[in-house]
């Protein structure tokens, strides 16, 4: 029961991150995956053309500024992987 | 962040060729994505100095405000701020890390 209703509010979440992601990049491609199967350890590959020309340290800054301060917050174990 | 911790990190920096700030240690890392970066390293055989944020909580949230990066663990070399576990896993994986070695002059053990 307990982990059925962790599972809807990670999920709900996960929808959020999609959508604050969009926000920020629209023409982004946001994939989500759920790495262990446990609903806590996620992945997110971010497609966008706006990472053209910029290190990857700058491209992982433009998703972390998406999320608004949520990343090393509420998202602690959010891999992310940005692809132009 | 206080002059004094400020101060602590670019004394970090400064002083180790490669500094990798993570919670726990390398020995006994406290958190997957730290284990994850010193276990690279440690395949590699290069020298590090781990440094542990969970001892020090201006230093965990100085060291966020001074690379301007959210997370924990962060990878300088050579006092150039390398990334966070995604980057530094990505470039583990593709080649670049070992790259960044060579360019670097940093010794290293090479895969048979």
């Amino acid at each position: 029961m307990v982990e059925g209703i962790y599972g809807t509010i990670m999920a709900m979440n996960l929808e959020e991150i999609k959508k604050l992601i969009k926000e920020s990049l629209p023409d982004a491609t946001v994939e989500i995956q759920d790495l262990a199967g446990d609903g806590n350890h996620y992945s997110a590959t971010v497609i966008s053309s706006q990472f053209s020309g910029k290190s990857k340290i700058e491209q992982h800054k433009m998703v972390y500024n998406s999320l608004k301060g949520k990343m090393g917050n509420e998202l602690h174990a959010l891999e992310i992987k940005t692809k132009e | 962040m206080d002059q004094q911790t400020n101060d602590l990190i670019k004394k970090e920096i400064e002083n180790n060729e490669i500094c990798l700030f993570m919670k726990g240690t390398p020995d006994a890392p406290q958190c997957g994505f730290s284990m994850a970066i010193s276990n690279m390293l440690k395949i590699l055989e290069v020298n590090f100095k781990g440094i542990n944020v969970l001892e020090n909580e201006h230093l965990r949230q100085g060291i966020k405000k001074f690379s301007d990066w959210p997370t924990i663990p962060q990878l300088y070399i050579q006092k150039e701020f390398i990334g966070g576990c995604d980057i530094v896993k990505e470039m583990y994986e593709n080649g670049d890390l070992i790259k960044l070695l060579e360019n670097k002059g940093i010794s290293f053990k090479k895969k048979n």
